[in-house]
C-alpha cells in the first residue's frame, strides 16, 4: 500500500503544487569494461538505455551517475557530453548507476497541464450524456485518481492500485487546501503554493491514509 | 451493464474499425476526427503514464473511467490497439479485449487473405463476428437499446 504523489493543477491548467511521496528502488549500479555493451541513446536531454538489458538494467533507464557523481541531464559533472565520455576507451572501467529518470520540475508542469488537456478531451469523447472527465485511470503499477472541485481546482493523486480510500482522501486534501491555502493571507489564488502549515497537514494526511487505508467520512 | 462503442486502432493511428451499440451521444465531430482525437488521447496517455510511473510498467495503461464510462485499452505488441467503451459496472476487460483480437480480428482478417492491412476492414464476416462476440459478451444487456 502507498501513495506516491500529489499534484494540484489549477483551472488553467498550470502546476501549483506537487509532493512526491516515495523513493525510488530500481536502481542499479554497475561497472563497465570497454566497450560498453549497452546501447544508449539521448531522448529529452537524458541519456537512455535503447539496448541490451540485463541485470535489472531496463530499456528507458536513464544514466542516473558515472563514477559515483550525479550526471546533469546529458551531461556528466565536468560538462562533457555522457556519449562522448564512454566512447573513449581512457575512462573506462567505469562504474554507472541506472535507474528510472527523475522527473524534473519542468516535466512535471508540463504533464500536469498534459493531463489538464486529457481530461477534457476524456469527457468530450464520452458515449453517455453529462460525463466528467477523468476520475481515475488505472495502469498495472499505479492508480491515478483525480478530483476536480467546482470551481476547477484539479486535486491528483498516483497511489498503489490496491490501495484504498483515496477519494475521502482526496477530499480531505481538498479541505486542506481551503484550510491552510485559501485562509492563509498569503496565498494568491491560482499560484503556487508555498504554506508550510498546508505541507505538514498533507504530509499527515498521507501517512494516516497510507496506515489505515481509509478515512472516517467525518474527518 | 452495457456496452457502448469499439474501436480498433493500427499502429499507424488509422481507425480500422468502428462500431457502436448502446451509445447515447455522439462527440459532436464527423468521425475522422472523433477517431483522430480519440488516437491522440490514447497516444498522449500512453506517454503520459510512462513519463508518470513510478515504477517500471509491464502492461502500462489499462483504463480509465469518468462520472459516466469507462474505457478499456489492449495493446498488442504489434501495435494493433483494441478500445471499448462501457459503463462503470464493468470489471477488467483485458481478457476480452485480448480474445478479440485473438478469436476475431486474427482469425477473421490477419489469416485471410483478401484482407488488405492498413486500411479501413471491409470484412462482413468480421462485423457480424465482432458483434455476435459482444453481444454475447456477459455485461452486455439492451438496457435502452
Amino acid at each position: 500500500m502507498a501513495i506516491f504523489s500529489v499534484y494540484v493543477v489549477n483551472k488553467a491548467g498550470g502546476l501549483i503544487y506537487q509532493y512526491d511521496n516515495y523513493v525510488p528502488r530500481t536502481e542499479v549500479e554497475k561497472t563497465f569494461s570497454f566497450p560498453l555493451d549497452i546501447v544508449l541513446k539521448i531522448h529529452d536531454e537524458k541519456v537512455l538505455v535503447s539496448f541490451g538489458q540485463r541485470d535489472g538494467i531496463r530499456v528507458g533507464h536513464a544514466v542516473l551517475s558515472i563514477n559515483g557523481v550525479d550526471v546533469n541531464g546529458k551531461y556528466t559533472a565536468e560538462g562533457k557530453e555522457i556519449v562522448e565520455y564512454l566512447k573513449d576507451p581512457a575512462n573506462y572501467p567505469v562504474s554507472i548507476r541506472f535507474g528510472r529518470a527523475r522527473l524534473t520540475s519542468n516535466e512535471k508542469l508540463m504533464l500536469a497541464s498534459m493531463f489538464h488537456s486529457l481530461f477534457a478531451i476524456g469527457s468530450q469523447l464520452s458515449p453517455e450524456v453529462g460525463s466528467s472527465g477523468i476520475e481515475m485511470l488505472e495502469t498495472d503499477v499505479f492508480k491515478l485518481h483525480c478530483f476536480q472541485t467546482l470551481t476547477g481546482i484539479k486535486f491528483i493523486i498516483l497511489a498503489d492500485p490496491r490501495q484504498t480510500g483515496v477519494d475521502a482522501l482526496l477530499r480531505k486534501i481538498y479541505e486542506i487546501y481551503s484550510d491552510f491555502a485559501l485562509k492563509n493571507p498569503f496565498y494568491s489564488l491560482e499560484m503556487p503554493i508555498r504554506c508550510e502549515l498546508f505541507d505538514q497537514n498533507l504530509k499527515s494526511a498521507l501517512e494516516v491514509a497510507e496506515k489505515a487505508g481509509t478515512f472516517g467520512t467525518g474527518s | 451493464m452495457t456496452v457502448y462503442n469499439l474501436y480498433i486502432f493500427d499502429r499507424n493511428g488509422i481507425c480500422l474499425h468502428y462500431s457502436e451499440w448502446n451509445r447515447k451521444k455522439q462527440a459532436g465531430i464527423s468521425k475522422e476526427e472523433e477517431f483522430k482525437l480519440m488516437y491522440g488521447m490514447l497516444f498522449s496517455i500512453r506517454s503520459f503514464v510512462s513519463k508518470m510511473s513510478p515504477l517500471d510498467m509491464k502492461d502500462g495503461f489499462v483504463s480509465f473511467q469518468t462520472s459516466r464510462y469507462k474505457l478499456h485499452y489492449y495493446e498488442t505488441p504489434t501495435g494493433i490497439k483494441v478500445v471499448m467503451n462501457t459503463d462503470l459496472g464493468v470489471p477488467n476487460c483485458r481478457d476480452v479485449l485480448h480474445q478479440i483480437y485473438s478469436t476475431v480480428y486474427v482469425e477473421c482478417i490477419v489469416k485471410n487473405p483478401l484482407c488488405e492491412l492498413g486500411g479501413t476492414l471491409q470484412s462482413e464476416l468480421f462485423s457480424s463476428r465482432l458483434d455476435s462476440f459482444i453481444r454475447a459478451l456477459p455485461f452486455f444487456s439492451v438496457r435502452a437499446a
